[in-house]
């Protein structure tokens, strides 16, 4: 039998790539930003819009702070260069430092935060300038297991990879051409340096997906991945970082007054009229 | 009449716009009639698009002569020579709505269909919206007698069977299937799964069995198109593109009915009266299955 999480990726090319291209035109709109931050999954939605809406429609924007790792930079341009797609550099140190520089004994993850944040405010206000919808570049695994920055990274108008594990999104990138030293390094936030995601969460990428694979698409409990063969504690880890989470994956609860409330029984899709 | 031109317009539609969705339906005709088509079939909620959640109320239309939209429906049929099967949302006289189907031929309606089936599980809420309808028919056309289907009515064998029993030999199956399941193969899971069971019918009921689903996205739904249809030998006559919108246009020689089921005569043995008895039992047995609708 075939690896589950192997994906044909020219279905998934033409799946998303079409996503894109209708979802963000019916709009009336024709362009889109991204974040690009050298790492493998702003690489493959960039790739993505620029085979949507066309290189010259879509702005891809670097946004280092002074401790970003430098082939960071590099890599974020190996991509810029190769789809010949608008690009921007808007560093961020100047927005961040008087807020960082207010709270000295601030944690990693408070300063990884701001980062995040401040990042999505230069997106959004490109997004008003340029004209183009903010392009998620959320992948599945770190939307299950809540790895990214609450109106941080996560923000966006639309998302074409948010239904693809990290080892999905290896295959679609490979596939697509997206530059070997982006496929092959270490996947990281880089909010601080030597940060990894694997080292920081814990696990490794093919060992999650696989796990999530069960627990999310094909509905195992618990015990049944134990009894799959993995191992308990990881199981339980897994799955409490997926149910503590869950705030990140919803929009934020309205308290239920009237007859009708958004959010419960003022039910339309985002397309309505387009 | 031993032949006819059948078309599937595979369509994206705009959500909530009949407006809109029904210049696309008179583009289609007209394209479609140039084409010789005989009887055009368009996906599911053609007129509305799929995801309609709130917007149910305010796009229902009757197929009546004084509805606006079916009056340009009905005068296009009757101008054009071409029967269609178009996709709404019906709201009866007591404001219970259906996601329906109409056969409109020469400027009548014919046949409407009420979806039977409304799946209200993983991705799907039509059962909160809608009010199932309770019949299962087969009709007569100037082209023999027609049977009409939508989505999750041909997920059950039930729907298809009963249309048998009661004379179609060509079934008409209206679809907005949103694609699922992402593998190593080169079609959605939802593609694989719908595509056996159209040869499937076909070949057990002996029957000609076509399939119009819709093209485009809703938000991140997409719809895998893919339209088809199937001979009573369970062969492929004719397959769109996936994803895309298109006009397919296809023969059917109805004759083929009589060639294959001289050799197969599944039609002649079968036994519904046995099977009538047999369900009778089991509905009225302690261990009987459950019956939902009324």
């Amino acid at each position: 039998m075939s690896d589950p999480l192997n994906i044909n990726t020219d279905l998934a090319r033409r799946l998303l790539v079409g996503f894109l291209h209708e979802e963000i035109t019916r709009v009336g709109i024709t362009r889109a930003v991204i974040g690009l931050s050298g790492g493998i999954d702003s690489a493959l939605s960039c790739f993505l819009a620029a085979e949507a809406l066309g290189p010259e429609n879509v702005l891809a924007v670097r946004m280092p702070y002074r401790t970003s790792a430098p082939e960071s930079m590099a890599d974020a341009q190996k991509v810029i260069d190769q789809l010949g797609v608008q690009h921007l550099t808007v560093e961020i140190t100047d927005m961040a430092e008087p807020l960082l520089k207010r709270f000295p004994e601030m944690s990693n993850v408070r300063r990884g935060n701001i980062m995040a944040r401040t990042r999505m405010i230069v997106l959004y206000d490109q997004s008003s300038a340029f004209g183009g919808l903010v392009v998620g570049t959320s992948n599945k695994t770190e939307i299950m297991l809540g790895y990214s920055t609450l109106f941080g990274d996560s923000a966006c108008a639309l998302n074409p990879i948010g239904d693809l594990y990290k080892t999905q999104v290896r295959q679609l990138s490979r596939a697509l051409g997206v530059p070997a030293s982006i496929l092959d390094k270490a996947p990281s936030a880089d909010l601080w340096p030597g940060q990894t995601d694997e080292k920081e969460m814990g696990l490794t990428y093919e060992g999650v997906d696989r796990l999530l694979y069960l627990l999310v698409d094909q509905r195992y409990k618990p015990e049944e991945c134990i009894e799959a063969g993995f191992d308990a504690g990881f199981v339980q880890m897994v799955v409490e970082r997926i149910r503590r989470n869950h705030f990140k994956r919803i929009m934020p609860p309205i308290a239920k007054v009237s007859r009708r409330t958004v959010g419960y029984d003022f039910l339309y899709l985002r397309d309505w009229g387009t | 009449m031993t032949s006819f031109n059948l078309g599937l317009a595979q369509i994206k539609t705009r959500l909530g716009d009949v407006r809109a969705n029904l210049d696309k339906h008179l583009a289609y005709i007209d394209d479609a009639a140039r084409q010789g088509v005989d009887v055009l079939v368009f996906p599911e909620l053609s007129l509305t698009g799929y995801v309609l959640q709130d917007l149910v109320p305010t796009v229902a239309h009757k197929p009546t002569t004084d509805d606006p939209v079916f009056a340009e429906l009905l005068a296009a049929s009757r101008a054009r020579n071409i029967d269609l099967v178009v996709g709404f949302v019906d709201e009866d006289a007591r404001s219970r709505f259906f996601i329906a189907a109409a056969y409109i031929s020469r400027g009548e309606v014919v046949h409407v269909h009420h979806k039977v089936y409304l799946p209200t599980y993983t991705m799907f809420h039509d059962g909160r919206f809608f009010a199932w309808g309770d019949s299962v028919r087969a009709f007569d056309t100037r082209f023999g007698r027609f049977g009409v289907l939508i989505c999750e009515d041909f997920w059950h064998v039930s729907a298809p069977y009963l249309l048998w029993l009661d004379g179609a030999d060509v079934m008409l199956f209206s679809n907005a299937s949103p694609g699922r399941g992402l593998s190593d193969e080169p079609r959605p899971d939802t593609a694989r799964w719908v595509e056996h069971v159209l040869q499937a019918y076909a070949s057990l009921f002996t029957a000609f069995v076509a399939h119009t689903n819709k093209a485009g996205y809703e938000d991140g739904f997409n719809f895998w198109g893919g339209s088809a249809v199937f001979d009573p030998d369970g062969l492929m006559l004719a397959q769109a593109p996936y994803f895309d919108e298109a006009l397919t246009v296809t023969r059917l020689d109805l004759n083929q009915l009589h060639r294959t089921r001289y050799s197969l005569p599944l039609l002649r043995d079968e036994r519904h009266a046995l099977v009538a008895r047999e369900i009778t039992r089991i509905t009225a047995g302690a261990a009987g299955a459950r019956d939902k609708g009324q």
